[in-house]
Parts: C-alpha cells; structure tokens; sequence
C-alpha cells in the first residue's frame, strides 16, 4: 500500500500540470520580472541594461512616493474603517440581532460579491456635481447647506475619502461575517461568569470579549492590509487616479508607468517595491496564522 | 434558505448569539430596544440603498434626470435604456467574459483537485515545498508578472485573444484553489483511502471513486470563490485585451461608461445593472456558500 502511495509517477500525473502551469505563468515572470528592473525599455522598442539605475530613480522619483504614501495612508485608513466597522456591525449580530441576524448578514455581504466597476459607476453619482447634483450634494441642498456643495471627486482631499467610503462600504459586511465567527467561538460559560462577575456593555466587551477576539482580529488587520496595500480595480473605476496624480496607488503607478510610458524596467521596479511590502505583510500573515488561526 | 454559517456550531453548544438572544429577548421592553432598530434600520439604508437607486435610476429617461430629484421614483419601466446598453456593447461583454471565465473554472478545479491530491494524500519527498510554493503565490501582486505576461503573449501572438484571459486566470486562481483544496483532502480520513488501496484499485480509481465524491462540496466552494474573483476581474482584461470585441463585463463597463456615462445616464445605470445581475443570482441561490468560500479565501486579500 506505501508503494502506491509513492508512485512517482501517479505523482507526476496529478501533480505536475497545475505546477507547470504555475510555474510558467507565475514563477518564472517572477524572476523574469526581477530581471526586468535591470532595463529600460519595452516589448516593442526593445530593452537597454542600465543595471541599478532603475533603483536609485525609485527614491528620488516624486510621483513614486507620492503613490508610496497615498497606498500606505489608504491601506492604513481603510484597514481600520473595514475591520473596525465590521467588528461593530459582528457585535451588533452576536448581541442584539436574534432571527434576523443571518437574513442582515447575507444583505450586508453582498456588497462584496459586486463588480467593482459598477460600484465605482455607482459611487461616481452619488458624488457628482455636474452635470446634476448626486446623492450628496442633493441632500446637501436638501438641507440648506448648498455653501458645502463640492466637486467631492474633483479635490484630492475630498476624492481620497470618497473612496475610502466606498471601499469600506464594500468590505464591511464581509469583515463583520469574518469577526462573527470568532465571536460566536466564544464559549458562553465565560461570558456568563463575567455577567455574574458585574461585566456588562462596554466592559464586557473591552476586558473580555476584545481580548478572547484578538486572534481574529489580528489576522482580519492582516488580511486588510495585504489586500488594500493591492488596490487597483476601485480606485482605477472611481478617479482614475485623479485629480491629478493625488489619488494614485503603487498598483496604478505602476500600471501607467508601464503601459502609458512604455517603461518596463522601471514599472516592473515599482512592482517589485509593492512584492516587497506584500511580502513583508505577508511574513506577519504566516506568523499569525500559524499560532491562531490553523 | 440554506444552512447558516455558523448553523453547524449553533447545534453542538450553546453559542454566544443564542445565549444573547435568549437573555435580551422577552424580559427587555420595547422601548429599549428602540436605538438598536434605528440602527439596523440606518444599516440597511446604507448598505441596499445605494443598490436599489442604481436599480430605480436604470429605468429612468434623460428627461427625468435633468428634472426630477436624484430619489425620486422612475415614472415608469423605461426598458430603452437596456435595450440601448444590451445592443450597444453589454451582449457582447457578457459573452466575452463567459467565455473566459467557465472554461478557467473548470480548468482550476482539474488541476488543482489533482494537484491537491497528490500534494495532501500521496507521499513523496518535497511535497510541503511544492505546496508552499503553490501559497506563496497566493500573496503575488498581478503587477510584479504583468509586464513578462505581456511580453509572453505579445510574442505568442496572443495578446487580445481569450487564450491570454483562459491561461492567465487559471494559473492565477490556482494557488487559493491548492490551498483551499489541500484543506479539504485533510479533512478525507486517511483508512477510507487505504482501505479502497488495500481493496487493490489504483491511484487513479482512488482519486476518482474515493476521494472526489468526499471533496465534492468543497469543489463548489472553490468554484464560487473563483468565479467571483474572475468575473470581477479587471487587471489582466484591461492589460491583455484592447479589441471591444473582447471587452469582458468589467473593462466593458469600463468603456461604456466612458462613452455613455457624462452624456446619458440611463444606459450607464442599466449597463451597471446588467453587469450586477449575475452576481445577484449566484447571490441569491447559494449566498451561504459564498459567505464561507471567500471568508475561508480571505488569506487572499
């Protein structure tokens, strides 16, 4: 029976297409791609080495750092709105919803199965000021506050958080189903010794609900942040990076860089600084989900 | 509808929504129960709101857009705007990204399903190397191979073609899909399938007759996971596909709405709706399953 079990060659057939395929269309572009922040050039004009140049352009690049800072400020902000929010919207299921819980949780999900480029299409009139005012600023008008009518996508301050509020409006409804289920993980009987003990509310929640969550919580932090550090898809449908240069990530830096400039070399430098935060998240991922989660 | 995510957990002990629900329910008055209406109440305006304004607008004609408020009702089904966003483009996106995308779904399930059973059930030297290789993609930005990708295909002569979306999404799915997977064949008790080898069938009959009908459920959720990740998919269509003709549903909206969008807003809002409207149906039939595919799929980001 060992024999069978270490067939070489029933190895080989289960295993190796999907690692060939692998390989081929993710590993070696890896490594292709390292090589790619030796030169300059692209596909069509062809490429020139220029060793290390690309690097030392990345610190004294502008724009490069002015996406480095609007990717960790939107990962930051982002992370703590989805995972916080969804937190409040878990303890608002686990607490006080009884038969209707799972009927708000699969509505408050749903979000997250959207396109993302409806949503953005969606969100763009919601805050449009021309040619009719969206749903803000109509309310805004509504409620006599028409000096607060703004172009919200237009300024880069307002268009930061225009995003943030619907990326955080997508996410939510699946982070709180996430930290919902470490919250019903919780064994009734200590919750119950803590009621008898006095606990109730907020310092239920603070000294012993928080602290038996803080696994999950954790890895939620993690998982947002890893993928909000990638964001592309929204930010792309919503401002296009605009106005300007003011809302754009690594990810669209680096899309634009390689496709709009024709840089390969160093679009795949911008690439390889994203890999290299991801990586680093990463790195905590494994760390965590070793300990709590598995 | 079906099973709740937490339905299983429920049975086995008394679960902390339970226990709540129970101590809350009947002894606490109405009126205290008030503020947490207001805000389940508050919770669903923002979270469907928005999505049944985008339906309402799709039937309204330009008129009433320039004249009626941004919530009022449409005042009536203008099923022109559908007919326009249909004929216009959306037909042909949305059988782009069919074809796309089932034929990388089934692909994924195959490999990985073979793979996974090989990496989780068989034993061979390096086996946690080569799964650990399939995670470590899980966390690859696109950006870092969009570029080698590009070359590939452009010199395969495959650049706006559904070969370049099939290869790309199959290969990019596959490492959530091992992970995912592998999970599954751990929860396959090891005496079934030594018992069906000691019976004398081969690897291959193990595979087929055992192991597969025991992951069958997991190889739904795996399809759920992949498909919403690939139907939404912008990336590789917006970098591998420039003809119109081969739009998937995304970089298709994308295009309509840069046509469409400032000028008039109806096709726009049916064009997004149309464009929903899959997702809503899958939605609709298995949401459980979906919650806990992409909340098991989280590791993804």
């Amino acid at each position: 029976m060992e024999t069978m079990l270490r067939d070489r060659r029933a190895v080989l057939v289960f295993v190796g297409p999907a690692l060939l395929v692998y390989s081929l269309i993710v590993l070696v572009p890896i490594v292709w791609s390292l090589g790619y922040t030796l030169f300059e050039g692209n596909v069509i004009g062809g490429f020139q080495f220029v060793g290390l140049h690309n690097y030392a352009f990345l610190f004294s690049d502008k724009s490069f750092w002015q996406a480095f800072l609007f990717t960790v400020k939107y990962a930051v902000v982002v992370t703590i709105g989805q995972v916080g929010i969804g937190l409040l919207l878990a303890l608002l299921y686990a607490f006080y919803l009884k038969k209707s819980s799972p009927l708000i949780r699969t509505l408050a999900f749903f979000p997250v199965v959207l396109p993302t480029v409806a949503v953005s299409q969606l969100f763009k009139k919601i805050f449009e000021i021309v040619p009719q005012y969206g749903l803000v600023n109509s309310l805004l008008h509504l409620v006599h506050l028409d000096a607060w009518i703004q172009p919200w996508l237009g300024q880069g301050g307002s268009a930061f958080w225009a995003i943030v509020i619907m990326d955080i409006w997508r996410s939510m409804g699946f982070y709180g189903v996430l930290l919902f289920a470490g919250l019903v993980d919780i064994p009734s009987d200590i919750l119950e010794s803590a009621r008898v003990d006095g606990a109730s509310g907020w310092r239920l929640v603070r000294y012993v609900v928080l602290p038996l969550l803080t696994p999950i919580l954790f890895s939620s932090f993690i998982f947002s942040i890893n993928g909000t550090l990638k964001v592309f898809d929204s930010i792309l449908a919503l401002t296009n990076g605009g106005p300007g240069q003011v809302t754009t990530p690594l990810t669209l830096d680096m899309f634009n860089t390689a496709f709009a400039n024709g840089q390969y070399g160093y679009g795949s430098t911008i690439a390889t600084a994203l890999a290299i935060m991801s990586l680093f998240v990463t790195l905590l991922i494994f760390r965590s989900a070793r300990s709590d989660v598995a | 509808m079906s099973q709740t995510l937490t339905g299983r957990r429920d049975e086995a002990k008394t679960s902390f929504g339970e226990l709540e629900a129970k101590r809350r329910g009947p002894a606490r008055n109405l009126l205290a129960r008030i503020p947490i209406w207001v805000l389940i109440g508050l919770l669903l305006v923002i979270e469907v709101y928005p999505l049944l304004w985008l339906l309402l607008s799709s039937f309204k004609t330009t008129g009433e857009f320039s004249t009626g408020v941004f919530w009022s009702l449409p005042a009536g089904l203008n099923w022109q705007n559908y007919v326009l966003a249909w004929t216009s483009g959306m037909s042909t996106y949305f059988l782009n990204s069919i074809l796309a995308v089932f034929p990388s779904l089934f692909l994924v399930l195959l490999l990985s399903l073979a793979a996974s059973f090989g990496l989780e059930v068989m034993k061979w030297r390096g086996n946690n190397i080569v799964l650990l290789a399939f995670l470590a993609g899980i966390m690859i930005p696109a950006q870092l191979v969009l570029l080698p990708l590009f070359t590939i295909y452009f010199q395969a002569g495959l650049i706006n073609t559904r070969w370049a979306l099939i290869i790309t999404y199959t290969a990019f799915t596959l490492p959530l899909s091992v992970f995912l997977m592998a999970g599954f064949f751990k929860g396959v008790p090891r005496g079934v399938i030594e018992a069906a080898v000691l019976d004398g069938a081969n690897m291959y009959q193990v595979f087929f007759r055992v192991a597969l009908p025991m992951v069958a459920n997991g190889l739904v959720t795996i399809a759920l996971v992949n498909f919403f990740f690939l139907w939404n998919d912008l990336l590789f269509s917006l970098t591998f596909i420039s003809d119109d003709s081969l739009r998937t549903i995304q970089t298709g909206l994308l295009n309509f709405t840069g046509q469409y969008g400032q000028v008039d807003w109806g096709p726009t809002f049916a064009a997004a709706s149309l464009a929903v409207f899959p997702t809503l149906i899958v939605y609709l039939i298995l949401n459980q399953q979906v919650i806990k595919g992409l909340t098991a799929g989280s590791v993804k980001g």
